[in-house]
């Protein structure tokens, strides 16, 4: 078995195993007697062993409890028909042949094979269609809250690095089809460090222009002065108005909603060290049923948000 | 008597060395309050999160472990220290092999709690539960403990008994187990003077962990305190063990298959099947070891039943019996795979722990530490007796709200993650599950600070005994004729 560098291993385990179990039941064999040891007996008393200590310390010649012995018994039974029947000897799989893969395998073709009618039964429609179907956008809340709300939370109002799904703001694009290949194929956002490129003396005075663009509080004469940095290094991404580029996954910084906070501390951060956001590709672990509904359920949300 | 054994008894003017007795004794009562406070407050904190200023050193994440540290090594291992040198010196009819050795572990296992008590607020810890801490503190631990075998096993090897009492094997396979225990686990590269890392990786590091982690369950809170139960309850009872062969058996058994239990700890995880089925097994076959103890304490009282009625010590020491029993059996049965699918992860298992560590091992302790500190005192009993006994009903109760709530909340927890809709989607979300614990906390917590009260009430029990008091160390008797 690939458990083990060397195959005596599992042999020697198994061995001691069975061993071990035998030998429990070997030595409560030999310690059942039917009546107390009469050595020290009188009468009807079971008498003590003799021993004394610390004055008045002495211990009854009791045969074990036959209820005891046979539970005692019934476990160790127990143990050996499980070993027969299950993996327990480290080079036996059991007569079973039971792996808790293999249960965990059946258990999720047999919950597919009933549920993937369910889901796949929209693939056929388009992602409009189907966000406007009651029953799917049920069914697609309920996939929302088991597999996306860890992160994005179960009402979709995002978290801090997380987006909030329920507003007009899209990081990727907003269309049905973006919103599709975000949850199927993932997304890997890349702020890099940008502290080389426009000094470390500039840091403080670009994040000074940045609140400037959406109206933040801020000093006049350091936005000025990183205005001009902004313009050499960020607007490749960020674009001439900073309005961002869902091709890229470039933020849009003219606007109030922040993902990483608004706070000149904040903006300093993300410039000096950058942001890794990651959404994590979904297709292959939902199916493509799923992710089809999750696209409709969260596009829909967005829908009734700009109404 | 003969000449020849008159030279085997205690020299004139041995006594038994109860100073170091004395200084557990007083500890056990002392960190017992300031663990079972610091439960309450965590206790507190997962009914409101933000009831503590928000700093670090105050998250739960760090006072868990402080809580788990301080009632299990320093509140049981006090208990521990105090009753294995009281019962080794009196059942060997002979003083502690070494004064200064004994006080050092006194001093040595002080210094540990109160390093623990500092470096786990400020979240220096290796991570592994209930081995949290640091190399540097885990060294002291080593040194102690050697000394404690050196001291116990020394006792016993100038022992004037030639039989050596029950207490004392369950006491031995405590000290000599644990250490190994701690050893092997403790095994680490260090980084810095605060922080180093395992000396093993990935699932042979929680193998090797939850070996550790129920072996101390086994040795340390079982083996331990079995070692007390045999001494006292046979003592208050003043009744005869009630069977040797029972004893015996029980005693091998119960040491033999406690070490391979530890599998049940990692259930469905990257642990190879056969291993957790093998942990499962022994789990099974451990139920009959381990209800073997109970059996023998709990019969020891034919007889002596009505003593029951009257005497709060025996009381607390019959029930710990009871806790004990009822946790032994809900052990194995949660140890089982399609249980534990249910019980793992969820309070259910906090709740099986607590009926073991407040039931088991804290009433017995107690019981115990009743039963001692007026002895150690020079005293005939305890200031009041009436305390003890509102004592024993404020715990039992106490007991009883934290079991129970956890028990509904672990298998509501259970059953919530499990349940799926038409469309095979889990019906409840995580937070659901949490929002509906709520009452349950609420619930814990009350029993949390019920138990807490009793240990109050014994602080004020125990000071008004000791206050004024002059400490005593009782003669080593001359050895009594074996057939008395």
């Amino acid at each position: 078995m690939s458990d083990f560098i060397y195959s005596w291993v599992g042999i020697a385990i198994a061995v001691v195993t069975i061993v071990s179990i035998l030998a429990c039941a070997w030595f409560l064999k030999a310690n059942t007697v039917r009546r107390p040891s009469s050595a020290n007996s009188a009468g009807n008393s079971p008498g003590t062993t003799g021993h004394l200590w610390d004055g008045d310390l002495a211990e009854w010649n009791n045969p074990l409890p036959r209820w005891w012995m046979y539970l005692f018994y019934i476990t160790i039974v127990f143990g050996l028909l499980y070993l027969a029947l299950y993996p327990g000897l480290a080079v036996y799989g059991g007569v079973l042949g039971w792996s808790s893969t293999g249960q965990h395998a059946a258990e999720s073709k047999r919950w597919d094979s009933r549920h993937a009618a369910m889901f796949d039964v929209y693939l056929k429609q388009e992602i409009p269609v189907v966000a406007r179907d009651p029953a799917a956008r049920e069914m697609g809340q309920r996939l929302f809250v088991n597999y996306c709300g860890q992160c994005h939370g179960s009402d979709a109002g995002g978290a801090r690095g997380f987006p909030n799904l329920r507003d007009n703001d899209w990081i990727w694009g907003g269309e049905p089809a973006q919103v599709h290949e975000s949850i199927a194929r993932g997304r890997q956002a890349m702020m890099p460090p940008q502290v080389e490129s426009i000094g470390a003396g500039n840091v403080k005075a670009v994040a000074n222009h940045v609140r400037s663009l959406s109206g933040l509080p801020n000093d006049a004469a350091l936005a000025a002065q990183g205005k001009v940095k902004f313009e050499q290094v960020c607007v490749g991404c960020h674009g001439m108005d900073a309005k961002g580029n869902p091709a890229l996954g470039a933020p849009n910084l003219a606007d109030r909603i922040w993902l990483y906070g608004s706070s000149e501390e904040s903006i300093i951060d993300t410039i000096t060290r950058g942001r890794n956001g990651v959404m994590p590709a979904q297709a292959e672990f939902l199916g493509a049923g799923k992710v089809h509904l999750l696209a409709a359920y969260v596009w829909g949300l967005s829908r009734d948000a700009g109404k | 008597m003969q000449a020849g054994m008159q030279e085997a008894a205690g020299n004139p003017g041995e006594t038994y060395n109860y100073r170091v007795v004395r200084q557990f004794a007083i500890m056990t009562v002392v960190w017992g309050v300031v663990g079972m406070l610091v439960g309450v407050i965590i206790a507190a904190q997962l009914a409101w999160p933000e009831l503590l200023p928000s700093v670090p050193w105050l998250s739960y994440g760090r006072l868990r472990p402080l809580h788990t540290n301080a009632v299990i090594f320093a509140f049981g291992g006090c208990a521990l220290f105090a009753t294995s040198y009281y019962v080794v010196q009196r059942t060997c009819h002979v003083r502690l092999v070494s004064d200064r050795l004994a006080g050092f572990t006194f001093w040595g296992w002080q210094a540990v709690i109160v390093l623990a008590a500092v470096t786990l607020p400020l979240g220096m810890t290796q991570g592994k539960e209930y081995a949290e801490l640091e190399w540097p503190i885990d060294l002291l631990i080593a040194v102690v403990w050697v000394s404690y075998a050196i001291v116990f096993f020394g006792t016993i090897m100038k022992r004037r008994i030639p039989h050596i009492y029950v207490a004392n094997w369950f006491f031995g396979a405590f000290i000599l187990t644990v250490a190994i225990l701690h050893i092997v686990n403790s095994a680490f590269s260090p980084a810095s003077f605060t922080k180093s890392y395992s000396a093993y990786a990935g699932v042979q590091d929680a193998m090797i962990q939850w070996w550790y982690g129920h072996n101390a369950v086994g040795f340390f809170l079982t083996a331990g305190f079995l070692g007390m139960m045999y001494y006292f309850i046979p003592k208050q009872a003043e009744r005869p063990v009630y069977s040797y062969r029972l004893s015996v058996v029980h005693f091998w058994a119960l040491i033999f298959t406690y070490m391979w239990a530890g599998p049940h700890h990692l259930h469905y995880t990257a642990l190879p099947d056969w291993a957790q089925s093998l942990g499962m097994v022994f789990s099974l076959i451990l139920l009959a070891p381990s209800w073997g103890g109970m059996i023998n304490g709990i019969m020891t009282l034919a007889g002596a039943w009505h003593k029951l009625r009257t005497d709060p010590i025996l009381k607390f020491l019959v029930t710990s019996l009871s806790f004990y029993g009822m946790s032994t059996f809900e052990g194995p049965m949660m140890s089982i795979k399609t249980v534990n699918a249910l019980s793992h992860y969820t309070d259910w298992t906090i709740g099986h722990v607590h009926s073991g560590a407040l039931g088991w091992v804290g009433m017995i302790s107690i019981g115990s530490m009743y039963y001692l500190i007026p002895r150690l005192f020079g005293r005939t009993g305890m200031y009041s007796v009436r305390a003890i006994t509102l004592h024993f009903w404020v715990a039992t109760i106490g007991i009883v709200l934290y079991i129970t709530s956890m028990w509904i909340a672990g298998v509501m927890q259970g059953l919530m993650w499990r349940a799926v809709n038409a469309d095979g989607t889990l019906t409840y979300t995580f937070v659901e599950s949490v929002k509906a614990s709520w009452p349950y906390y609420v619930v814990r917590l009350a029993g949390g600070v019920l138990y807490l009260g009793g240990m109050l009430i014994m602080c004020w029990n125990v000071w008004k005994t000791v206050v004024g008091s002059r400490p005593v160390d009782a003669p080593v008797p001359a050895p009594t004729m074996a057939h008395a």
